[in-house]
């Protein structure tokens, strides 16, 4: 399992490429994915950089007990979770899940509950630039569907 | 007892300051704590609050040396 926070842009799939080839080659039968980035536009506006506030200590915690959970609930051979802090601009990925496993339920299920905690528990603050000059925070997190 | 409170994003900007020790005589609740250190400003709703880094509700009594931290609802991902 591997858990972390970065304020440097990052490559996810070369991440996840390097981290299958050292721990898991052989082993896994099924890897579910996902990797959030950040979009251009926000409720109708221009966005053109974002900073990424967090709880130092506390989201680590967070983030690892819903790992925990995850790897309780379901059969899970690792897991990998990075997620950017800092000052960030469209398209920079902001968060990485994935999830491998022997067989595809437990890790598409897994790395489906460990996004949703994440989006739920893990302290972390968007606050957006917008296109205009504008500054405002994201005050809530949307269902994860198109409204 | 020493008590340390944290706030976070746009919480921290309306309250003004990122950190405050307070000095009780005896264990009051989170929000009897927000009350004694902003008493002109009402806890906007939805305010999440953690005590040493566990969420926590609004009536947890809170100890020497905790560590009190009150934030809006998380954006991450």
């Amino acid at each position: 399992m591997s858990i972390s926070l970065t304020s440097q842009a990052f490559d996810p799939w070369q991440s996840l490429a390097e981290y299958q080839a050292q721990q898991l080659a052989g082993k896994y039968g099924a890897t579910a994915v996902f990797v959030g980035t950040m979009r251009d536009f926000n409720q109708g506006d221009g966005v053109v950089g974002m900073t990424l506030e967090h709880y130092p200590g506390m989201t680590e915690k967070q983030l690892a007990s819903i790992v925990e959970q995850a790897n309780q609930q379901w059969a899970l051979l690792d897991i990998l979770l990075i997620h950017r802090i800092g000052d960030v601009v469209p398209d920079d990925s902001l968060v990485l899940v994935a999830a491998w496993s022997a067989h595809r339920g437990d890790a598409f299920d897994a790395c489906r509950f460990i996004m949703e905690a994440l989006k739920k528990q893990a302290p972390f603050w968007k606050k957006e630039r917008l296109a205009s000059g504008e500054v405002r925070w994201v005050e809530s997190n949307s269902n994860g569907y198109q409204q | 007892m020493s008590i340390k409170v944290r706030y976070f994003a746009s919480l921290k900007e309306r309250v003004g300051h990122a950190d405050a020790e307070l000095l009780l005589p005896e264990p009051l609740s989170a929000s009897q704590i927000w009350q004694r250190l902003n008493p002109d400003l009402a806890m906007p709703e939805g305010v999440l609050v953690a005590v040493n880094m566990e969420y926590a509700g609004l009536d947890t009594l809170v100890k020497d040396n905790d560590e009190l931290a009150f934030f809006p609802p998380v954006t991450g991902g």
